[in-house]
């Protein structure tokens, strides 16, 4: 890959979960100039107080390794991984996506839900809101085709992102 | 173990006691009284009362690098914690390990805006290598011990301990610093074998190789210093150091070209330039040193040493970067060297010093002495040589005043120099050398500053004579910020903008107010025996000295230029205005 060309990469972190972790983890990013396109975070072992934080970022290569570096040396850092340099991943978000129609619309917006294979979670008379769950390719694409449809309000998640077989972090 | 229940301030005397801690610099206040108590009441820790927060961190500072131990800061919450800010973010950018307390108000009042709270934890969060906020007595006597470990591993830098009031009243179990040890932080000493063997033949192959050296070799201490020396010696190869790794490498060495970087010295940026395999050793590429990155040593391999991950391929992309101690890399890197017998073609490193000592003939540093006014390159000079046979200690503050010692004094030793690199902290000289003088008491301990910087920390003069610190501080006064003035002139159209320092107080009187000596000296042939009457004086003096108030420090590597691009100065090309529009928007 060429040294300036910027790409996109998915970064799950693994730390402690102690208090402030996430504002290190931000304030890094906010600090040093990297943007943030998602992030989601969780504790994923009660026992031992961790919690893994997905960020999906984009920057040069040389950009990528220095965001890597500096995470890994944040104290409560136990682990970085690059999903997306180490071997394919499976990424989801979840999404739930509120569409305010009636009459023709509304039956359009359930049609393409169903292609989608989102499910209405609420409903009123004049109102849906689907949950969705896929990457966020296939997210952005069912919300462009609500747009028209009496779209008014979206609630995502972030990406949620796992490496494919049995390679773990 | 059975635990031990003690009070929080207790405990924390208790962790210091256990962690070697000899001296704490601080200043006391409502949140921090239960600590101040405890202190009074025990003679293991000596206090070092500063006159103001940010001393007590450059004191800290100056105890850590002129010792290699871990320099130790206590201040009260809201104003004492926001006052620190700067010595934290200057012992951050300059890599020097210092563990500060901070008082707190008690854990329920936190978040109320009660007096004198400030959310210290968020403020030092980016200006730490790690901070903590204690809530749970059981955690205290492992978060101290944690903090050194953090403080003084790997790249070394300040860690908070920010303490609620109740935490220190409160009681708390201790625990010995043995029974502590971290989940995630262990930083990697031992460098990859291979990526070695690979660098040394590399070096082995070189035709025009240089050694660029920093603080990280200081950092990775004494005995990694001779590593170093013994390696270079080894290879024949050319060296130079950065500002902050001066010492690491004697200076009267035949092989050491000076300082590299924007006021380094011409053969330094020209073998840097010119090379084709370059060692980078605890060294950072900072924008100081690399000038514009475009036309940065364009025909170099590089291989590069650093225990800090992130300091690697972070603005100059290396063939090699090994991640690791200095000094545990440079033992394995003179054992491969002299396992495979590899040697730098006698021919091509002949050649290539026939080259530099081109260089060397244009004798950047020099300048000529007049009869009627001292030129301050003269009296960095001077004091060199008067304390030559004496152990001596050099702080600066930030200037010219501060890259005329770099260039002028050579240092032999580690430890022996101490200034604000990479945040250029003006005020950080005179606490600094506070702190070395309480550690290396029998030392002589100089601290050259200039009329603008000096005021910054003024207040430490106080300090100085309570403790009887004999600290000799001089001031290369030329009425003007000076290094201020030489961009204005250069950049800016010689418009002297705020730059001239209008009302100076009279120094022997300021001395004497403070209880201590202040001397003068405005002629060159007064001058060696101004100095004499400094250093015999047994006690603090500042010696204010007149020097050529339109001196510019030379050379110059002017912003956004490449290494050979170099502005020499008087002797040579005069001082040419910079035509720059790049170099206008870069600091
Ligand atoms: C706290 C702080 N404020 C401002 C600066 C910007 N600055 C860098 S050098 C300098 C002038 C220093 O003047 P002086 O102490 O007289 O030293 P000289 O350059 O004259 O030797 C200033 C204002 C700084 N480095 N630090
Ligand atoms: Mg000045």
């Amino acid at each position: 890959m060429k040294e300036t060309e910027i790409s996109k990469h998915t970064i799950s972190v693994l730390v402690d979960n102690e208090s402030g972790v996430l504002a290190r983890v931000i304030g890094l990013f906010s600090g040093r100039g990297y943007n943030i396109e998602s992030l989601t975070v969780a504790e994923v072992d009660a026992d031992s107080h961790q919690s893994r934080i997905t960020v999906v970022t984009s920057g040069t290569p040389m950009v990528i390794e220095q965001i890597k570096a500096q995470l890994s040396r944040l104290v409560p850092v136990h682990k970085v991984s690059d999903l997306t340099l180490s071997g394919p991943s499976v990424e989801r978000e979840l999404a739930l996506i509120k569409v305010i129609a009636t009459g023709e619309q509304r039956v359009e917006s359930l049609r393409i839900a169903d292609i989608f294979k989102a499910r209405a979670v609420d409903a009123t008379n004049n109102s849906f809101v689907y949950e969705i769950i896929g990457s966020p390719e296939k997210i952005n694409a069912f919300i462009k085709l609500m747009e028209p449809l009496g779209l008014s309000e979206i609630s995502r998640t972030g990406v949620a992102a796992i490496s494919r077989g049995t390679l773990t972090m | 173990m059975a635990e031990r229940i003690l009070s929080g301030s207790e405990v924390v005397l208790q962790a210091l006691a256990d962690q070697g801690v000899e001296v704490v610099f601080g200043y006391p206040g409502g949140a921090v009284l239960p600590l101040y108590d405890e202190i009074f009441k025990q003679n293991r820790i000596r206090h070092v009362l500063v006159r103001h927060e940010q001393a007590a961190v450059h004191a800290a500072e100056g105890y850590a690098r002129s010792t290699g131990k871990v320099g130790v800061v206590l201040v009260t919450s809201g104003p004492g914690a926001t006052n620190a800010v700067t010595g934290l973010t200057d012992a951050l950018m300059d890599s020097i390990p210092v563990v500060c307390l901070t008082g707190q108000v008690p854990t329920h009042l936190i978040g109320n805006d009660a007096f004198q709270e400030a959310d210290t934890t968020g403020i030092t969060r980016p200006c730490t290598k790690h901070n903590y906020l204690v809530k749970n007595p059981d955690k205290l006597a492992r978060t101290m011990h944690e903090a050194f470990h953090v403080a003084s591993s790997g790249r070394p830098g300040p860690v908070v301990i920010d303490l609620p009031k109740d935490i220190l009243v409160g009681k708390a179990p201790y625990l010995e610093p043995a029974q502590v040890q971290h989940r995630t932080y262990n930083p990697v000493v031992k460098g990859d074998r291979s990526q070695i063997e690979e660098a040394m033949e590399m070096l082995a192959s070189a035709k025009k190789p240089i050694l660029y050296c920093g603080g990280g070799v200081i950092n990775s201490g004494t005995q990694a210093c001779k590593l170093l020396t013994e390696f270079t010696r080894m290879t024949g190869a050319p060296i130079t150091l950065t500002l902050m790794g001066l010492g690491a490498y004697p200076a009267s060495d035949k092989q050491y070209l000076g300082m590299v970087g924007m006021h380094g010295t011409y053969e330094s940026n020209m073998s840097m330039h010119d090379c084709d395999v370059m060692v980078a050793i605890g060294a950072r590429f900072d924008d100081r040193v690399t000038g514009n990155l475009d036309f940065f040593a364009p025909n170099s391999q590089k291989i590069q040493i650093d225990i800090d991950q992130s300091s690697i391929n972070k603005n100059v992309p290396v063939d090699i970067g090994i991640i690791g101690d200095v000094g545990h890399v440079l033992e394995d890197m003179i054992k491969v060297w002299k396992a495979k017998q590899y040697k730098i073609e006698a021919n091509a490193l002949d050649s290539w010093w026939k080259e530099i000592e081109g260089w060397r003939g244009k004798h950047c540093l020099s300048y000529k002495q007049p009869k009627d006014v001292i030129k301050p390159q003269h009296v960095i000079r001077s004091i060199h040589a008067a304390t030559r046979d004496r152990k001596t200690y050099i702080t600066t503050d930030v200037g010219q005043h501060q890259m005329w010692a770099a260039q002028h004094f050579g240092f032999e030793h580690p430890y022996e120099w101490m200034t604000s690199g990479g945040l250029g902290t003006m005020g950080y000289g005179m606490p600094a050398a506070l702190g070395v003088q309480v550690a290396h008491p029998d030392a002589t301990v100089v601290c050259f500053t200039g009329d603008a910087s000096i005021m910054m920390n003024i207040q430490e003069c106080a300090t100085m004579t309570q403790y009887r610190l004999p600290i000799k501080t001089v001031i290369l006064n030329n009425r003007y910020m000076g290094m201020v003035r030489q961009w204005q002139q250069l950049l800016h159209g010689s418009r002297y903008s705020e730059s001239y320092s209008e009302t100076l107080p009279d120094f022997v009187k300021l001395s004497e107010a403070f209880g201590f000596t202040g001397l003068t000296c405005d002629n060159p042939a007064d001058l060696d025996d101004a100095i004499k009457k400094m250093l015999e004086i047994d006690g603090p003096v500042i010696l204010d000295v007149a020097v050529d108030d339109k001196e510019n420090c030379y050379p110059m590597i002017p912003s956004g230029k490449p290494h050979n691009e170099m502005l020499l100065g008087q002797e040579t090309n005069g001082d040419e205005a910079i035509d720059s529009d790049e170099g206008m928007v870069l600091v």
